[in-house]
């Protein structure tokens, strides 16, 4: 199943076409059938649906907070302003937010991948004393959650009086059994025969660690790495249990109770909500491949 | 690299006067991997003592006790917690809310994650578009897309009502508030299962098809027959990561209910009410209770996936 998520669509595609289209690729003119008529017209119509709220976000931050809330609503703004974008930058502590945002997310993803091929590889492929009860034990690990155990979580970062600080808010999300699991699988499937011709050569284990396995599970390790940042960016209950402090938050922590907390103001609401999902849908757009590859990667791995 | 020192390795193998200390070199390496391959698993394993199998066990420990939050003197109180937990109305309450919310969530969002699969798999121009539209709205953080439904079932100012016609009360009438939250949360995930089974729609083999249409079937035999059986797996999958995740709901229910449980405690999930009692009534102890009660319940549901995989399995062979 795991390969099957590697090989992004766009493969599939140009594979599936192949016979008889000729070369041309994106440029090939296929005839509209009329079934092809049909799905295309439903899936506009679908879309129309999953776009239009973020549509209205966009159109509702552009326009004035008394235009927003006028009754009856409508779609275009009237008089189309950026006074929203421009007051959460000037009033708000936005900015501080989206720094932390990067900091926090790329710093988890960071030590996630680091953390977690060292231990996949550990488990794949190296024989120390307890192995198979430290594998169950990551086995439970998988079932806890912030979610589920907040709050004995949370009293445990405040007797390391990490509460309030940045290492309470990464260190926490840095754990990730799933991830082992996931790098755990991938790594028993690479030929043992790569390893042993290096092992010949006199590579030691950490050698052959980073100079065969890590390179050959690119793929993989992208797929992690891609997950973590996406979950970590949008990680709303951790940051918002352990942080109070409007300087020390999150994007999607601060908007949800720093601008919901006296009175919403819906454009600047709406304006920090796409200031928060935006950078994640451009980048979407441009790495559509690998992030689509990445997250049914991660996802078909939990079979 | 890779290939480099790979192919380095392969030759060197082929001389046979080495190959027998080659293999001697081997088991040498393997028996140092055995003293150091600790290491390898020494930092996951110290973040994950730390931050999940302390707290666990910490929170086990504070299930017996009466602590508050800031830590004064605890006196062990036996299995009171506990106790209190089965007769309190409100851990009823809230975890009925969380089941119902994963009734609705987890059939609704497996339906609609396939029919979109389908309806991108077999469309033939303008995937990526499709992708793009379709999975979008999974990456914004979830207290954005609650935001945004928040002000889409505004009453008066909002969309929904505008657009449809109606004057519900979504947000504030007890018999819609979980609805709003139900329907947010479909628009917010259903693109993370639908790139699940869109990836194991491209996974099926064309010959299966081609074979069939030789035989004579037609797209619905096709259908019934191919891809529904060929995606078991992956529905299973979708269903398990599915109940997990909704019954830890959470953040779209707060945030849509301006961090209160909804119109009377109506949305209240079982989350929700674990960290009232923890950070708003500051009852560490009893809060610490229902989180392992919550614990077992969702390790009944993991373990319960693992042993109908297991069976099944066995009953393939």
């Amino acid at each position: 199943m795991t390969t099957a998520a590697a090989q992004t669509p766009d493969e599939t595609r140009t594979r599936d076409k192949a016979p008889g289209v000729g070369s041309g690729g994106r440029g090939d003119r296929r005839p509209w059938t009329p079934s092809q008529i049909l799905l295309t017209l439903l899936a506009t119509a679908v879309s129309v649906v999953f776009l239009a709220p973020l549509v209205w976000a966009l159109f509702t931050s552009l326009k004035s907070e008394t235009e927003a809330v006028e009754v009856p609503t409508h779609w275009l703004p009237k008089e189309w302003t950026t006074q929203a974008w421009s007051a959460i930058f000037e009033t708000g502590n936005i900015t501080n937010w989206f720094v932390n945002s990067v900091v926090v997310s790329v710093c988890v993803t960071f030590v996630v991948l680091t953390v977690s091929a060292l231990a996949g590889y550990g488990f794949a492929r190296t024989e120390f004393r307890g192995k198979k009860a430290l594998l169950g034990l990551v086995m439970t690990g998988l079932m806890v959650s912030p979610a589920v155990l907040g709050v004995p979580l949370f009293t445990t970062v405040q007797q390391m009086g990490m509460v309030d600080t940045y290492w309470g808010m990464i260190l926490p999300q840095c754990a990730p059994a799933a991830m082992v699991y996931i790098l755990y699988k991938f790594f028993q499937g690479i030929p043992h025969e790569l390893e042993e011709a290096a092992f010949i050569d006199g590579a030691g284990r950490w050698r052959v660690f980073f100079t065969i396995v890590l390179p050959l599970s690119r793929p993989s390790l992208a797929a992690v790495g891609i997950f973590t940042f996406i979950a970590s960016w949008n990680n709303f209950l951790w940051p918002y249990m352990v942080t109070n402090n409007p300087d020390l938050m999150t994007m999607p922590n601060g908007i949800a109770t720093v601008m919901n907390s006296y009175g919403i103001q819906w454009a600047q609401l709406m304006a920090g909500g796409l200031m928060a999902g935006l950078p994640l849908i451009i980048v979407f757009v441009f790495f559509q491949r690998q992030i689509v590859a990445g997250v049914a990667h991660t996802g078909l791995a939990g079979q | 690299m890779t290939t480099t020192s790979a192919q380095t390795g392969a030759q060197t193998v082929i001389t046979p006067a080495r190959t027998r200390a080659a293999a001697d070199t081997v088991t040498v390496r393997r028996k140092q991997g055995f003293q150091h391959g600790g290491w390898f698993v020494a930092p996951f394993l110290a973040l994950f003592a730390l931050f999940v199998i302390w707290p666990l066990l910490r929170g086990l420990y504070l299930s017996f006790t009466d602590a508050n939050i800031s830590g004064d003197a605890t006196s062990f109180i036996g299995l009171d917690n506990y106790r209190e937990a089965l007769d309190d109305p409100l851990v009823w309450e809230s975890l009925g809310h969380s089941a119902y919310f994963t009734l609705l969530v987890v059939p609704c969002i497996t339906v609609l994650a396939f029919l979109l699969a389908m309806l991108a798999h077999h469309i033939e121009r303008g995937k990526w578009l499709w992708r793009l539209c379709f999975f979008a709205p999974f990456l914004l953080p979830s207290t954005v897309a609650a935001n945004l439904w928040q002000w889409l079932f505004n009453p008066g100012t909002g969309m929904v009502n505008h657009v449809l016609g109606i004057e519900t009360a979504w947000l504030t009438d007890k018999s819609y508030a979980m609805l709003a939250v139900v329907i947010c949360t479909l628009w917010w995930t259903v693109g993370f299962s639908f790139l699940l089974y869109l990836a194991a729609l491209q996974g099926i083999p064309a010959h299966l098809y081609e074979a069939a249409k030789l035989d004579g079937a037609n797209a619905w035999h096709r259908m019934v027959h191919i891809t529904l059986p060929m995606l078991r797996n992956i529905t299973g999958l979708v269903l398990a990561l599915q109940i997990l995740a909704s019954l830890q709901v959470f953040d779209q229910a707060v945030v849509m209910m301006d961090f209160l449980p909804g119109p009377e405690g109506s949305t209240r999930t079982f989350v929700q009410y674990t960290l009232e009692e923890g950070f708003t009534s500051y009852r560490v102890g009893y809060a610490s209770a229902i989180s392992i009660i919550f614990f077992v319940i969702i390790a009944a549901v993991a373990l319960a996936r693992m042993w109908l995989l297991r069976n099944r399995e066995e009953g393939g062979r």
